[in-house]
């Protein structure tokens, strides 16, 4: 096994056990708190495949934002006293069924199939780097759904501003 | 000075449209004055457009104004125009000139009523419709003119809607023209079958190279038309609408119920001259039912006790003489007749109007009498009116009504035609006899009114009184248009002749006018004694021994009562026709309906229920189980990709 | 040799676990959580086909499904908020209002 297979091995262990763990905790505080390492690890995982960019993009934005958010929330929401007063729906084992079924189909469909080799040459390395090829195709070919971006997070922001605003009559009257 | 005709009825309509957006803010004077000038201009205009017809040659006088196409599908082309010949010229000059007179009478006689700006928009609207009616060029515009003069009756007929006996006759009226209404349509659609088109002047003049005279094609055509005329001009089996129509104002019945709207069938039948032409057997039927009307409606109007039902059935009576004349092909008698008609019975009706405003609403002529001193100017043209109808010459209605006659004694000279002869000439005793009746009860003898009534009976105002004037002077020289004996002095027949070309070279009376001559005057001789009379059996009866109209009545009960009853047609079309149409609506709805649709209908919605009840099921509600249904598909989906 | 087919079994695994989240947990802030690694599953898939095909393509789908993760976070944290402010619960089976 050579270096890169080492650590690929070495990231892929640690994403899936610390996806697998965060989503078990009963407790949400613990599970933001192991999605970070395998939000980070994913980055990592980036860095091999020549995408410094995103993984940079991928920990400032996911672990230092989107995370952060939501531990605030959690913080904001108490959630100590919280516990399921009964199960209404029982879908446990039909779940775990077709989630098996799920991935060993997608396992079976990935090994089975041949992909198509690259479809153009290499691209060059150009001086910039991987940011600046990124921004060459986001600023030419997807500039308009790249502004429709900024607008959805526009609308986003207002959403969530109206959404969570105390409703207060006394104020509005 | 042909393209005046553009502007006759532009006048009424632009009066209606300021009636319509601003007549309630308008005082009552300036709705007047407005609603009455429009017409008074149309009719200047229509003088005009037949002065500018009579200064062209007679063989051109048949001028069309298209005013814009109106409908241009494939083959398929109606422009909204207006055709203008010696007929339209007559029929706009009768409409505006008649309609005008009673538009400045309808300011006195309304004056007091709340509804002045709502009864002048549809008085307006009525006379627009109405020369949209006899100036259109074609089928299609003279049926928005026939439909539209059609809304305007029984708007005006329930013109005092509060009534109910005024809303049901609305109704009435409504309904039964519907019937004659649909013939026409009926008519209309085959002449575009068979035609192509619908104008008038393409279609007459196609007419005899694609049809023979007695095809079955021109028979069907014809009879529609012909029963929209009987449905309009109130012809038996559809006559029962017009006597309920005198629940509307006085001048309504004047000017719709009499002198217009209810010749349109006549004028379209002769209009239609060149298609009724090709066809016999349609002739012989108008003929049969004008004679049998005028004889039918004249019985009626012997015993009626209401002034304005007497000059109702009368109307129907006069009706069925114009299209007698139609059906023996005597069209320019029937026109002759239709426009004197117009002016005495308008003049009569106006009269009644005056009576009836006079004595507060009181049309039961057994309560009236004597009232001859109380308004002479009234009572002075009814006379004339009555004179006039009753067919004492010189007066209009002798010329006409002779007219009529002596076309049909020479239709069916030697032959059982000659029945509608004698029917004719026995409507013109009758005639005579009960407006005669009318007259000696209204304005003759002992009073009969209430005494608070009489001490408030008055002479009408000028408003009424100069209108009343100005027909009665039409009904006695109106007459000189069709002087008989001598055609070359037959104003109306040279001017006409052109029009019903086709017509007069089919028409039976061939043209040895000379060996005529003393039949004519035989023959006019004894309609005159036939007029007088009645008028004398009248006086005596009436007048002079009440009591033997009280024996005969007595003698002949079931006669009287026939008549009095209006031969119980009304109770026979509840009984044969309405009765079981309402039975068959009743099973419709109780049966058919509630149990056949509805049933469907709340079964569906049963078995939707009972399907989506289970159904429901599915719908948790919870997120999490439709997510789980997603997944489940996704396997599913690959399980048949991998396959 | 590390080849394309090990970065999908692993995007797969990443999705999968995922979606057992999102059936299973019922915790709406663990739900959303879930959603985020399912997200992050289509992501390594992306760029691992991008590295592949040598083509920016998929870098550049990445960047607007993160953008799209970012608005979601935000409103479905709101969500969130006003639905415990209201309910004093984060439990989706007490959230049941779109049964009938």
């Amino acid at each position: 096994m050579g270096l890169e297979s080492i650590l690929f091995y070495y990231f892929a262990i640690v994403i899936v056990a610390t996806a697998a763990l965060a989503v078990s905790r009963r407790n949400p505080v613990y599970a933001v708190l192991f999605l970070l390492p395998c939000l980070v690890h994913i980055a990592g995982l980036w860095l091999f495949l020549g995408a410094e960019f995103l993984a940079a993009i991928q920990i400032i934005i996911y672990t230092g934002a989107i995370m952060v958010l939501y531990l605030f929330v959690i913080f904001i929401l108490d959630l100590g006293s919280f516990r399921t007063k009964r199960i209404i729906h029982q879908q446990k084992s039909l779940a775990i069924a077709g989630g098996l079924a799920l991935i060993v189909q997608l396992v079976v469909l990935t090994i089975a199939s041949t992909f198509p080799g690259p479809f153009g040459p290499p691209q060059e390395v150009v001086s910039g780097g991987n940011t600046q090829a990124v921004g060459g195709v986001l600023y030419t070919d997807f500039l308009f759904p790249f502004e429709l971006a900024s607008l959805v997070l526009l609308v986003a922001i207002f959403g969530a501003v109206v959404l969570a605003r105390k409703e207060s009559e006394e104020t509005s009257s | 000075m042909t393209d005046a005709v553009a502007l006759v009825p532009l006048f009424p309509l632009l009066a209606v449209l300021v009636n319509f957006f601003a007549g309630k803010r308008m005082s009552k004077t300036t709705v007047g004055i407005m609603a009455s000038g429009s017409v008074g201009a149309s009719f200047l205009a229509s003088v005009v457009a037949l002065m500018g017809l009579m200064a062209l040659e007679p063989g051109q006088r048949s001028v069309e104004i298209n005013l814009y196409s109106w409908i241009s599908s494939g083959n398929f082309e109606v422009p909204f125009g207006f055709l203008l010949d010696p007929l339209s010229a007559v029929m706009i000059l009768v409409v505006t000139g008649v309609g005008f007179l009673i538009h400045v009478y309808s300011t006195g006689y309304m004056h007091d009523d709340d509804g002045f700006a709502r009864y002048f928009l549809f008085l307006n609207l009525f006379v627009f419709a109405m020369l949209l009616l006899v100036l259109g060029n074609s089928y299609l515009i003279l049926f928005i003119g026939w439909e539209g003069v059609g809304l305007c009756s029984y708007l005006l007929i329930g013109f005092w809607f509060t009534k109910d006996t005024a809303s049901e006759a609305g109704k009435k009226a409504f309904i039964v023209n519907r019937i004659g209404d649909f013939g026409f349509i009926l008519g209309m659609l085959l002449i575009v079958y068979h035609f192509g088109t619908l104008q008038f002047t393409e279609v007459f003049h196609k007419a005899p190279t694609i049809f023979h005279s007695g095809d079955t094609a021109v028979l069907v055509i014809t009879l529609l038309l012909f029963v929209g005329a009987m449905g309009k001009s109130a012809q038996i089996p559809l006559h029962i609408w017009l006597p309920d129509a005198m629940e509307g104002p006085t001048p309504v019945s004047a000017l719709i119920h009499a002198a217009t709207m209810v010749t349109a069938g006549v004028y379209m039948v002769c209009r239609s001259s060149a298609l009724f032409e090709l066809s016999p057997v349609t002739l012989s039927i108008v003929a049969v039912v004008g004679a049998v009307t005028a004889l039918f409606a004249a019985t009626i109007a012997l015993t009626q006790n209401d002034i304005k039902r007497v000059l109702a059935y009368s109307t129907v009576s006069q009706l069925g003489y114009m299209f007698l004349a139609a059906g023996v092909g005597a069209y320019v008698a029937a026109i002759f007749h239709l426009v004197t008609h117009a002016f005495f019975k308008a003049l009569l009706f106006l009269g009644s109007g005056s009576v009836i405003h006079a004595l507060h609403e009181e049309q039961d002529i057994r309560k009236m009498g004597g009232l001859r001193k109380y308004m002479p100017t009234t009572h002075r043209t009814f006379l004339i009116g009555s004179l006039a109808i009753a067919g004492v010459p010189p007066l209009a209605g002798f010329m006409s009504k002779d007219e009529i006659l002596f076309e049909v004694f020479n239709w069916g000279r030697g032959s059982g035609w000659l029945l509608l002869w004698i029917g004719g000439m026995v409507t013109a005793f009758m005639t005579a006899f009960y407006m005669f009746r009318l007259v000696y009860k209204t304005f003759y003898g002992e009073s009969r009114m209430d005494p608070e009534v009489e001490k408030h009976a008055h002479e009408s105002p000028p408003s009424i009184t100069v209108p009343l004037s100005i027909l009665a002077l039409l009904s006695v020289i109106g007459g000189f248009l069709g002087i008989p004996v001598i055609k070359k002095w037959n104003i109306l027949h040279n001017w006409l002749g052109g029009v019903f070309q086709a017509a007069v070279e089919h028409g039976p009376e061939a043209v040895e006018a000379a060996s005529h001559l003393a039949e004519e005057l035989g023959l006019m001789t004894v309609s005159v004694i036939v007029a007088v009379s009645g008028i004398m059996l009248a006086r005596s009866i009436i007048l002079r021994r009440p009591e033997v109209a009280e024996g005969l009545s007595q003698k002949y009960s079931v006669l009287y009562q026939l008549s009095l009853n209006k031969w119980w047609v009304d109770e026979f079309y509840d009984r044969v026709v309405v009765k079981p149409l309402k039975a068959l609506s009743d099973w419709c709805w109780t049966v058919f309906d509630v149990k056949g649709i509805d049933g469907a209908v709340n079964g569906t919605a049963w078995t939707a229920n009972k399907t989506s009840g289970i159904l429901r099921k599915l719908q948790t509600g919870f997120v999490q189980n439709y997510a789980l249904s997603i997944v489940i598909g996704l396997v599913v989906m690959l399980a048949l990709a991998l396959i | 040799m590390i080849t394309l087919t090990h970065y999908l079994v692993l995007a797969s695994i990443v999705f999968l676990i995922g979606v057992m989240g999102v059936l299973l947990r019922r915790n709406v802030i663990i739900i959303l959580l879930s959603i985020e690694l399912m997200l992050n599953g289509v992501n390594i898939n992306l760029v691992a086909f991008s590295h592949y095909l040598q083509n920016m393509t998929g870098q550049v789908f990445v960047f607007f499904v993160m953008t799209v993760a970012a608005a979601e976070a935000a409103i479905g944290l709101a969500i969130v908020v006003v639905l415990f402010r209201n309910r004093e619960t984060v439990d989706v089976d007490e959230i049941s209002l779109m049964k009938w």
